[in-house]
């Protein structure tokens, strides 16, 4: 019982998640222009604590772990840190950080008000996603998970439609609809979780867990329940339309980090909840999805006239690379398991960066532009060259070329798919490279070439810097050092399964 | 005993039949009086199942503030046209929907059928920690609720905060601090004005007795908390009270009082309990019906405005 | 078949109905109420397992019990979210106003 004990350090899980839930409480009741500087306020403290978090289970080489008012699963609740969970919570911390300052001149309440309804909602709401990414991320309990899913909805949901456009509208009620139907499937997983061995702590869950009809349906929905709302091929109709038409600061939010949420709880099923079972079957399956959305999304991304919608599609594609790792990781005895799940996480975090850095450039290019259309963006480099740079960097991650966290992490799949002798994964991982390298050169070659593009209004150069600064984090990630991916492993449960 | 089965089957036959007339009816407003009808019904089998406390939550919030929530919107909707496509489903997809409601139903009524036997059950932790972490509470349930698992409980009462912010995050922006539109606007008739001022002070009563009594018997909370949003919604109705301005100080104040002071609490564990969320063994029981106090609070207050909805433009007050 | 195996059947049942209703109806008020019965059908099935559960005294586990009543709040603010999304939404599509009495049926009922 050894993860069912608090171990030192453990606090600081409970702090990181109580942060962001007090600052929604005082944003809320405070109201107006206190609702920004609670939440901007509190960024630099919820950096320190993923930080110390991270510190510690480094330090610890072991997760780390709090049990809640002292009372250890079954009947109380657990959180627990491992090496992806506190890599995760920095990752987290520093994308809503730089997302929150970037957004301060937009949702800004205006001068003469005492209160907005938009800076309200948005600063309200990037706190909700804050506090429920932390508890998704250090949870170990399936129904406080479900809770905090519900809390991510609710969140992501109002920032969809903040400005309250018809198709804004539209795509946050399609949106919504998806997301509760994906909670719904999820908590009927938990149901039969707990019917079968009266427990849903992720660990004791690990040690009773039987290949019974009961556990298999229940993963099943759960599984399903969570690929929706990550947008994985075919349930990711959503998120274009979502992703694209959010304000900027929001999109990054969204596409960098709430679909990794619900990722995330799909790996600590799979690897946490069930690694004593045979899942090769179902990790064929999910990489199979996952190589059909990397073709789909990235051809659908070729052919979009604008470029939030091309970005949205590429996030469509990106997050079927993720489902790879389930094939290239299973087997965890084998040497080649660990480069898959390296891959894995490295691809989550490099996308992340590179794509919130994208989502921010967009804004900017349609802040000072007036439009984003990509077929009139000829000689836009010239005018908004930091943009541009910003835009080319991501587009280097999500292409796949070094040096850069998303060369790492295709590289890495690559050899998992080869040493693993599925030689067949690295098809959809080479194919997707070049269509990646296709929509970004189709955003990049006009906007290089000669043309007369006139600036309406002139960027902000704050919002342009911390754009960069979010792509440069995902190129700094192809200089990752061994043991930063040694430290990935904290914490994963070595699987039973072996073919 | 004998006739209990012959129930038991006729009940689960009647909710079924009024789930399906929900999902095949004609009509939008059809089907919603449908779905109030089937929450009502609900609460018949969960007694069924021994769970008083859950059947007291379905017939207050599954029944009847949802039943006020989709006949509000069901009537503001039928003022107006239908919205999304207007397109009725072919037969084939009709048929392969079925066919795939009908298999995933299957396997799961399968399933529940092998549910392993003996089941397994937190039912013995649960008794033996009864008097020590389960502060003497006489209701394992609200032990449950507000001691093992009182993180998702705490976590619950923020959804229902942000929920709120996220209803009046749908308001025009003309339209932001006001109040939302009141549920009704002509004069309402004579008998639910009768009704409201009989039913205010009583079920206030009511309201506060269940919250009370619920750390030994049936209730709670939850359930009192609902009562008493009822309540509000009835004399709302009864245009006796209006909606509140959504900027009101106080209002945002009972929104968060609930969540709020339990975090406080939470964070107050660590030093006078030695864990985070723990209670002082000795103090447990009078801590935990404080925090449940502020608790009924919020919920009496975030129900209503939850129905509400976002405020209106016409109803500044 | 004792109660709460016809409950579980009766579960399996609201879910399969529910799931029939989502995907289907177009209208977004429909595919609301069709999620609600997936989500009544979901904590039936929390309910045999925590009547299944009985023991030790009791007669029924309270923890799958405790599960359902913060479900069915959570199930509650979802919807409410829901509905206010999508009046907002029929409202932007329309040049009618959202008054409920614009075009009020003269039985204007009360709710319950």
């Amino acid at each position: 019982m050894e993860l069912g004990t608090s171990t030192p350090g453990g606090y600081l899980l409970v702090l990181a998640i109580l942060l962001p839930l007090a600052g929604i409480m005082l944003s809320f009741t405070l109201g107006g222009r206190n609702a920004e500087r609670v939440a901007l306020g509190s960024t630099p403290f919820g950096i320190v604590l993923a930080c110390a978090i991270a510190f510690e289970v480094g330090q610890a080489g072991k997760p780390i772990v709090y049990t809640i008012g002292g009372l250890p699963p079954p009947l109380g609740i657990a959180l627990r840190a491992d090496g992806i969970s506190a890599v995760m919570l920095v990752a987290a911390a520093v994308i809503l950080a730089a997302a929150a300052f970037y957004a301060r001149s937009k949702f800004a309440t205006p001068d003469g008000v005492r209160e907005s309804r938009s800076a309200l909602t948005f600063w309200i709401m990037l706190q909700a996603i804050w506090a429920a990414l932390i508890i998704i991320f250090v949870g170990g309990d399936l129904f406080n998970l479900y809770v905090a899913l519900e809390l991510l909805t609710f969140a992501a949901v109002p920032l969809v439609c903040i400005d309250g456009r018809p198709e804004t509208l539209v795509a946050a009620l399609r949106y919504l609809l998806f997301a509760l139907f994906g909670s719904i499937c999820y908590l009927l997983g938990v149901a039969l979780f707990y019917g079968a061995h009266g427990t849903i702590d992720i660990s004791l869950l690990a040690q009773r867990v039987q290949p019974t009809p009961v556990v298999w349906m229940a993963a099943a929905l759960m599984t399903a329940g969570l690929l929706a709302k990550t947008a994985l091929f075919p349930v990711h109709l959503w998120l274009p339309p979502a992703h694209a038409n959010a304000p900027a600061a929001a999109s990054a939010v969204l596409s960098g980090l709430v679909v990794k949420g619900s990722f995330f709880l799909t790996l600590r099923l799979w690897f946490f909840v069930l690694p004593a079972l045979h899942t090769e079957t179902a990790a064929v399956i999910l990489g199979g999805l996952g190589s059909a959305a990397v073709i789909v999304g990235s051809v659908m991304a070729l052919g979009q006239a604008r470029l939030k919608l091309l970005v949205a599609y590429s996030t469509v594609a990106q997050i079927g690379y993720l489902f790879l790792v389930f094939p290239l990781a299973s087997g965890g005895a084998q040497t080649w398991s660990a480069a898959g799940w390296s891959a894995g996480l490295m691809q989550v975090l490099a996308h992340a960066f590179a794509k919130a850095g994208m989502f921010l450039s967009a804004g900017v290019l349609a802040e000072a532009l007036g439009h984003d259309r990509i077929g009139n963006l000829r000689g836009a480099a010239r005018v908004l060259p930091l943009t541009f740079l910003t835009i080319a960097l991501g587009g280097l991650s999500l292409m796949g070329l070094p040096p850069s966290g998303g060369f790492n992490a295709k590289w890495l799949m690559l050899q998992a798919a080869v040493a693993s002798g599925q030689w067949f994964w690295t098809l959809p991982i080479l194919v997707g490279g070049l269509l990646a390298a296709g929509y970004v050169y189709r955003i990049l070659a006009p906007a290089l070439s000669d043309g007369q593009v006139s600036l309406k209004v002139t960027p902000m150069r704050s919002q342009e810097v911390i754009a960069l600064a979010l792509t440069m984090a995902a190129i700094v990630l192809g200089f990752a050092p061994q043991a930063f991916l040694d430290f990935l492993e904290i914490g994963r449960p070595v699987t039973a399964s072996s073919p | 005993m004998s006739v209990l089965p012959y129930l038991d089957v006729g009940l689960a036959l009647l909710v079924v039949a009024v789930a399906a007339w929900t999902v095949a009816a004609r009509a939008l407003f059809a089907s919603v009086v449908s779905y109030v009808a089937y929450g009502l019904l609900l609460a018949f089998v969960w007694i069924r199942l021994y769970a008083p406390d859950v059947a007291l939550t379905e017939a207050a919030v599954g029944g009847g503030v949802t039943g006020v929530l989709l006949i509000t919107a069901g009537k503001r909707l039928g003022a107006l046209h239908d919205i999304g496509p207007d397109v009725r489903p072919g037969v084939g997809l009709k048929l392969l929907t079925g066919v795939l409601a009908a298999l995933v139903a299957g396997a799961l009524a399968s399933v529940i059928l092998l549910l392993p036997d003996p089941p397994p059950s937190l039912a013995p932790e649960a008794s033996a920690a009864i008097d020590s972490a389960g502060a003497g509470l006489g209701n394992p349930i609200t032990a449950v609720l507000m001691s093992y698992r009182s993180f998702d409980t705490m976590l619950e009462k923020i959804v229902l905060v942000l929920a709120v912010a996220g209803v009046w995050s749908m308001t025009a922006d003309e339209a932001w601090g006001r109040a939302p539109s009141p549920f009704r606007r002509s004069r309402p008739y004579a008998p639910t004005i009768f009704l409201a001022q009989m039913l205010a002070p009583i079920g206030t009563l009511i309201g506060i007795h269940v919250f009370w009594t619920g750390a030994n018997a049936p209730g709670g909370a939850f359930q009192g908390g609902a009562l008493l949003a009822a309540i509000w919604i009835i004399t709302m109705m009864a245009r006796l009270a209006e909606p509140p301005r959504v900027d009101a100080r106080w209002l945002r104040m009972a929104l968060v009082a609930g969540p709020a002071v339990f975090l406080v609490n939470g964070l107050t564990g660590e030093f006078v309990a030695g864990s985070f969320f723990a209670y002082p063994p000795s103090v447990a029981k009078p801590i935990i019906l404080f925090i449940e106090a502020f608790m009924v609070l919020s919920i009496a207050v975030a129900l209503p405005m939850l129905v509400a909805g976002p405020s209106s433009e016409g109803s500044d007050q | 078949m004792n109660p709460s195996v016809i409950a579980g059947l009766t579960g399996a049942t609201l879910v399969g109905l529910g799931l029939y209703g989502f995907i289907l109806h177009p209208h977004p008020l429909r595919k609301l109420l069709a999620f609600n019965l997936i989500g009544s059908g979901v904590f039936l099935v929390f309910g045999i397992v925590a009547r299944r559960g009985a023991a030790a005294g009791f007669r029924f586990d309270p923890v799958p019990q405790a599960m359902v009543i913060t479900g069915i709040v959570v199930a509650f603010a979802a919807s409410a979210v829901a509905v206010a999304l999508i009046l907002r939404l029929s409202a932007a599509n329309s040049d009618l106003s959202l008054d409920p009495d614009a075009r009020a049926e003269p039985s204007d009922g009360e709710g319950p």
